[in-house]
């Protein structure tokens, strides 16, 4: 879903009535839930040292995302990590920021790779200028541009790995080490096919790679299934078995437009091809992934 | 006195087993009177026949590689569906748990192969949220209707209705029906899948009380058995598949029949159906295929 933060010049906020959405919560592991109300699959992590937030949907859907994290812990917010840039995962920022009372000895931090907030602040495209982060409070100025950015929260460890020209150029896909579950933001989610942001420096090579990546940090239990829990982008808690099937339906879809390509096709004709007939059904049928995966492979 | 005979009287009741409900409790061996080429050595590639598909599943099945099993590990140690499990390959004991009121609180079953365990909830608990994990065997509840079992299970990984690449989507959804005759348990499955199938596939199965039998342990560890590049995923591209045509000319069938979908599924396509292209002078594959319990010979 392309979505963005109020003010920013790309992108416009949807128009949404959350008056009547209740935010579902479904736990995933001792001290793991993952939220969903109207925009992004939130995920928490609540324990000893407080309560970490991985994306935050809409700004409207805040105060009840937090009164729902309010009954799974009285800890403070310490860490709020976006997982990439889209208004349906960090909309409400701003609007957490305002809610989490200020505590010096227990400070927020919110996290995000270093092309978050570069697209955040980034001019418009007649040269206006960006948003500011003195204007959006909730922007995540603790930015990271290396392969990975560590923290000790709770007793565990948690990696965000920065996966870069995925479904933007700005993903973290967050493992709780300890935990055994992974949160993959949107480069992973089964219920529709994967939204490759070509503006937003996505590709689909970078996204296969991603979900690659995925599956090596994911180990399941017993004959392929349970173990390491997956929380996607939007849909529900998966593992390893149900990425290893949306991995192998990207790459067979890439797979045909590159021939397609290789025989000198133009992109009206590989969308007359119709190389997701098969995926349609599961997927919802969607040319703008056909054409995304058709210019990432560098379709005239 | 009275009060006090009533309250002995509803104590006493309580505490009855239902009426008119079955064992199912034992081990059971699969029988194959039906289907067996199908079940036993394996569908052949394109055969589509019987199953009431849409036009995705059948492309899906036309893209299907069998390679895909050995060159992505992470399919190697997949098991089968909770649906595709009902359909008898594999030996299946079938135990109770009861609660400490002497309540059925769960009936088990477990599958020899990739010891696939399933859980069918006999007290009546909703099914989880729609946020929640899907399982290869799924979420299951039951409830008797007279002595029948009818379970409803929900809750599946994506997987397949027959193993040449027909898929079974996520969201599908089986009922089965236990019937046990003596020490014949027959089980009636129907597969509802709005992704793949355009009505209800159903299909029946029937297994043997073995009391002697022994289920083993099944291991399965996942090796790269294939070089190949990260993320390779065996595939035909459309219109390449060279294997479809196979069914029909080693059969002498239609090739439209043997692309599935309701139609071809009732009697009334026999009038309709066309001619096959190629018919062998004699039988030349499976020609007693388990007949009389015998082997399943190619030639």
């Amino acid at each position: 879903m392309v979505c963005g933060l109020t003010g920013l010049a790309q992108a416009q906020q949807p128009q949404q009535n959350f008056d009547d959405v209740k935010i579902q919560v479904t736990p995933v592991t001792k001290n793991i839930y993952m939220l969903f109300g109207a925009g992004g699959d939130v995920v928490v992590q609540v324990g000893d040292d407080g309560v970490l937030v991985i994306d935050t949907e809409f700004a409207p859907l805040a105060p009840k995302l937090m009164a729902e994290i309010k009954k799974l812990s009285d800890g403070p917010i310490r860490y709020i990590l976006n997982t990439h840039v889209h208004g349906d995962h960090v909309g409400g920022n701003d609007a957490f920021f305002k809610l989490i009372p200020r505590n010096p000895d227990a400070p927020l931090n919110i996290i995000a790779q270093a092309n978050v907030l570069n697209r955040l602040t980034a001019p418009g495209p007649n040269g206006e200028p960006g948003a500011s982060t003195a204007e959006h409070p909730g922007f995540p100025e603790d930015e990271y541009d290396t392969p990975t950015k560590k923290i000790h929260f709770n007793g565990e460890a948690i990696v965000l790995y920065h996966e870069p020209k995925a479904h933007t150029d700005g993903d973290s896909v967050v493992l709780f080490r300890g935990s055994d579950v992974v949160a993959t933001g949107d480069i992973f989610t089964p219920d529709r096919y994967p939204f490759i942001d070509l503006a937003r420096g996505g590709s689909v090579q970078g996204e296969i790679e991603a979900l690659n990546h995925i599956l090596e940090l994911t180990i399941p239990d017993h004959h392929q299934e349970g173990g390491t829990y997956v929380i996607p982008g939007h849909g529900r808690i998966c593992d390893q078995a149900d990425v290893v099937e949306f991995r192998d339906m990207v790459v067979i879809v890439k797979d045909r437009i590159q021939d397609l390509i290789k025989k000198g096709k133009t992109l009206e004709q590989v969308k007359a091809a119709k190389p997701t007939e098969d995926y349609d059904t599961e997927y919802g049928a969607n040319e703008r992934f056909v054409e995304a995966v058709y210019k990432s492979l560098g379709g005239k | 006195m009275k009060k006090t005979g009533s309250l002995l009287l509803l104590l006493a009741v309580s505490g009855l087993p239902a009426l008119c409900q079955t064992d199912f409790v034992g081990e059971w061996g699969p029988l194959f009177h039906e289907d067996y080429p199908e079940r036993f050595p394996g569908p052949e590639l394109g055969d589509y026949m019987g199953i009431p598909i849409n036009n995705a599943a059948r492309l899906r099945g036309d893209a299907y590689d069998a390679d895909r099993i050995s060159v992505v590990p992470e399919y190697e140690c997949r098991p089968h569906g909770g649906d595709y499990s009902m359909r008898g390959l594999s030996n299946l004991r079938i135990s109770e748990e009861y609660d400490k009121f002497n309540h059925l609180l769960a009936i088990h079953t477990r599958m020899n192969f990739d010891e696939q365990a399933r859980t069918i909830w006999m007290d009546g608990r909703p099914h989880p949220s729609e946020m929640a994990p899907h399982t290869f065997q799924g979420f299951s509840t039951g409830t008797w209707e007279g002595n029948m079992l009818s379970v409803y299970t929900t809750h599946q990984k994506e997987s397949y209705l027959r193993r040449n690449g027909l898929p079974r989507s996520d969201k599908g959804t089986f009922v089965e029906h236990w019937m046990r005759h003596g020490d014949i348990l027959t089980v009636v499955t129907s597969i509802r899948d709005p992704v793949f199938l355009t009505e209800p596939l159903v299909r029946s199965q029937n297994w043997r009380l073995d009391p002697g039998q022994r289920q083993t342990r099944t291991y399965c560890e996942v090796v790269v058995e294939v070089p190949a590049p990260p993320g390779a995923v065996p595939a035909h591209l459309p219109g390449t598949n060279p294997f479809l045509h196979e069914v029909a000319d080693w059969y002498g069938l239609p090739w439209e029949a043997t692309r599935g979908g309701s139609e071809t599924l009732y009697p009334e396509y026999q009038g309709k159906a066309p001619k096959p292209e190629h018919v062998p002078a004699a039988c030349d594959r499976y020609c007693h295929c388990g007949a009389n319990g015998g082997p399943c010979d190619l030639r």
